[in-house]
């Protein structure tokens, strides 16, 4: 047993370097120097307006991704139903900053608690839908997660909210049922929220993905996070151990749920209108490819994917017809290839070329396990 | 709810054999509460007779809750009584043993302790208190931990996060602390550090605290188990074949640590066990168990010269068990 110690003499300051980098403390130095880079393209004219445009939209898929890692790649459970949270936040969100609108002038403060409203009701469906949701597991919380998706899209489809002097009035069948003089509607039925004023920024998307992060990398290095990914280790252990199996699970749902109501938010104040049916299954599908190819569970993966997978059809524009078939292929390379022997074997022997790259555990564990095999 | 476990402490106390004069001093001490009401009318001393019981604890605990008290203990899948009739009682500080052939019930006896089966009959007292209708989180939270026959461990968390996860209920930090960073999380988490290393330095796995568990080798795969259940907390320690798939060398060393928990934990442990070297020689009251019923009780010695046993394990002709 003394043969296996793994201690790490004193590293280097490079080495410790290093090692921040390849942490949390790395993510948020990409996602900062991403973020400079783009502000010096903005600044210098550099870049076309249609990316421009993408910007808001990458950081919104962005904060998705993150979010729905934090139910897919932490709690281990697959959920299907993510877009339906932001599509609550991004509706509640716009009716928040509609009523604002005469009281707080400030734009960004305007959109901030709009956000924070979007969140809170994103935790909200979270904690209606999870309930009965995490007494399942697997396929069958995947299929109710969709369902629910599909259910609260239809909810906000016959939605009719409006605003005048005397308040908010809500109806679920016609504009006309609202009972309002001389209001205005801020949510009509299936046209979705209109007249939204367009709140959002780049830098707000910035703040926002930085938000998430935080939330989601400290949630998992905390007790909180070990009981969530303890039962997704092995959920009798977990219970035998103590911890309460669907506290945890629906803790994760629900702070996942209000993250992605908050990106839902800042999506629908990227444009003058918005529907419901923005945010179906497809959209939740489209989520879950980008923390796929990420990898489960890898946040800093989760960013580059949806970065990469939002901007590839926009510039594959002018392949016009092709484009979509392009990005398929895409696709399925990234998801095949890792799994060819000769590209594996490729990649080995290019990490040893490069030695900085060598993930240093991995090269530890082995010989563990070898000499596990001897003693069992 | 009070009431009611202070009526099972009363029970339990019953049982326990030779516990005529822990029974009179019960009672005395029971009267000291009663008398408050009508002190005038308190009866004099009366002479209480043991009730007859086919429990056994060590001689040192028989003053003391037994920490496990299993009463007409059963449970049917079906048309099968997997397990009937199970009567237990385990000292507060033993070390007692639980044997029998493949498919006796042996596991299926540690689920309906830990409650991943509900029992179909019977009674499971836990350090004088009723389990009944708890779930497995809160009956480990009121004192059982376990290890698993199959190893069950976070494999893809290191040593330490394992043995911090069974910290979770005796330190606490809620999730605003944790994602906010709040000083909460700074004390709690150097609380966490500093025990699971406290820990794991009693069975001399301190320097793997930064090892991914899953790739362990077995014989600390099952330590770092033992570790984290005993993190828990708990006032009964059930292992289930811990010394499966190891060598002489290793059962001695886990023979060793298992009088070491009792010692330094000052708890009590109750193991399935095939290795009849372990528990001949660590057990102090041993139960065998036969298609679901106990077939014999007794100390290792006792056990070792029962018929019954022996033809449970060898059948009618045997000579040597």
């Amino acid at each position: 047993m003394q043969a296996t110690t793994a201690t790490k003499s004193a590293p280097s300051f490079k080495d410790r370097l290093l090692e921040a980098l390849k942490g949390t403390f790395g993510t948020y130095f990409l996602v900062v120097v991403a973020f400079l880079i783009v502000q010096g393209f903005i600044a210098t004219g550099s870049m076309s307006s249609a990316l421009q445009g993408q910007l808001v939209p990458i950081c919104v898929y962005v904060c998705a991704a993150v979010s729905l890692n934090l139910v897919v790649g932490i709690s281990g459970e697959l959920s299907l139903g993510h877009a339906g949270f932001m599509s609550v936040g991004a509706f509640t969100g716009c009716i928040m900053a509609s009523m604002l609108a005469p009281i707080i002038p400030n734009d960004f403060l305007r959109l901030l608690i709009s956000i924070l409203t979007g969140g809170c009701f994103g935790a909200v469906a979270g904690f209606v839908v999870g309930v009965p949701v995490m007494r399942l597991s697997g396929d069958y919380l995947a299929i109710v997660t969709l369902a629910f998706g599909e259910i609260i899209k239809n909810i906000l489809n016959n939605l009719y909210v409006g605003s005048d002097a005397s308040g908010l009035h809500v109806s679920m069948s016609s504009v006309q049922d609202l009972g309002m003089t001389n209001g205005t509607v801020i949510i009509n039925g299936p046209q979705g929220a209109v007249g939204i004023s367009k709140l959002s920024t780049f830098v707000m998307g910035f703040l926002l993905i930085m938000f998430t992060l935080f939330v989601v990398s400290n949630l998992v290095r905390s007790r909180s996070g070990r009981a969530i990914m303890a039962v997704r280790d092995n959920r009798i252990a977990a219970e035998s151990v103590g911890i309460n199996v669907t506290k945890y699970r629906l803790m994760a749902f629900v702070v996942s749920a209000a993250l992605a109501g908050m990106a839902g938010t800042l999506y629908a104040m990227n444009f003058s209108s918005v529907v419901a049916s923005r945010f179906d299954y497809n959209t939740s599908i489209l989520i879950l490819v980008y923390v796929v190819l990420g990898g489960i569970g890898n946040i800093r993966g989760s960013i580059i994917s949806a970065t990469i997978l939002t901007i590839l059809p926009e510039f594959l524009r002018f392949m016009a017809d092709y484009r979509m078939l392009i990005y398929a292929v895409v696709l399925i390379c990234v998801m095949v290839l890792p799994n060819v022997p000769v590209v594996q074997r490729f990649m080995e022997a290019f990490k040893a070329k490069v030695p900085w790259l060598i993930d240093k555990d991995a090269l530890e564990e082995p010989d563990l396990a070898e000499e596990g095999g001897n003693r069992g | 709810m009070a009431k009611n476990s202070q009526d099972n402490k009363k029970l339990s106390f019953r049982a326990a054999q030779g516990s005529y004069k822990a029974q009179a001093a019960r009672s005395r001490g029971d009267k000291v509460e009663s008398t408050a009401p009508a002190p005038a009318t308190a009866k004099q001393h009366t002479r209480m007779v043991p009730l007859p019981s086919d429990g056994i604890v060590p001689e040192r605990d028989v003053f003391s809750t037994p920490v496990l008290e299993c009463r007409h203990l059963g449970i049917d899948f079906g048309g099968l009584h997997a397990v009937e009739d199970f009567n237990l009682i385990v000292g507060k500080t033993e070390i007692a043993g639980l044997i029998g052939p493949n498919g006796a019930g042996k596991t299926t006896v540690f689920n309906l302790l830990t409650k991943v089966y509900q029992p179909t009959r019977g009674t499971i007292l836990l350090d004088g208190q009723d389990t009944a209708g708890m779930g497995v989180a809160k009956v480990n939270q009121m004192g059982i931990a376990r290890t698993f026959q199959n190893i069950r461990l976070f494999s893809s968390l290191t040593v330490e996060e394992n043995v911090t996860i069974g910290l979770h209920n005796s330190v606490k930090c809620g999730m605003w602390s944790g994602i906010f960073r709040l000083p909460r999380y700074w004390l709690s988490e150097k609380e966490f550090h500093d025990r699971s290393l406290e820990l794991l330095d009693v069975f001399g796995m301190a320097d793997l605290a930064h090892v991914q568990a899953g790739n362990l080798p077995y014989g600390a795969q099952r330590r770092l188990e033992i570790v984290r259940a005993l993190a828990t907390g708990p006032k009964l320690l059930l292992l289930d074949e811990p010394a499966a798939g190891m060598n002489p060398s290793e059962t001695a060393e886990l023979m060793e640590n298992i009088r070491k928990i009792r010692d330094e934990f000052k708890i009590a442990v109750l193991l399935i066990e095939h290795d009849m070297n372990l528990v001949m020689g660590i057990c102090e009251g041993i139960a065998v168990l036969n298609f679901g019923r106990i077939i014999a009780k007794g100390t290792p010695q006792e056990i070792q010269g029962n018929p019954q046993v022996i033809e449970a394990y060898l059948g009618t002709s045997a000579k040597e068990a």
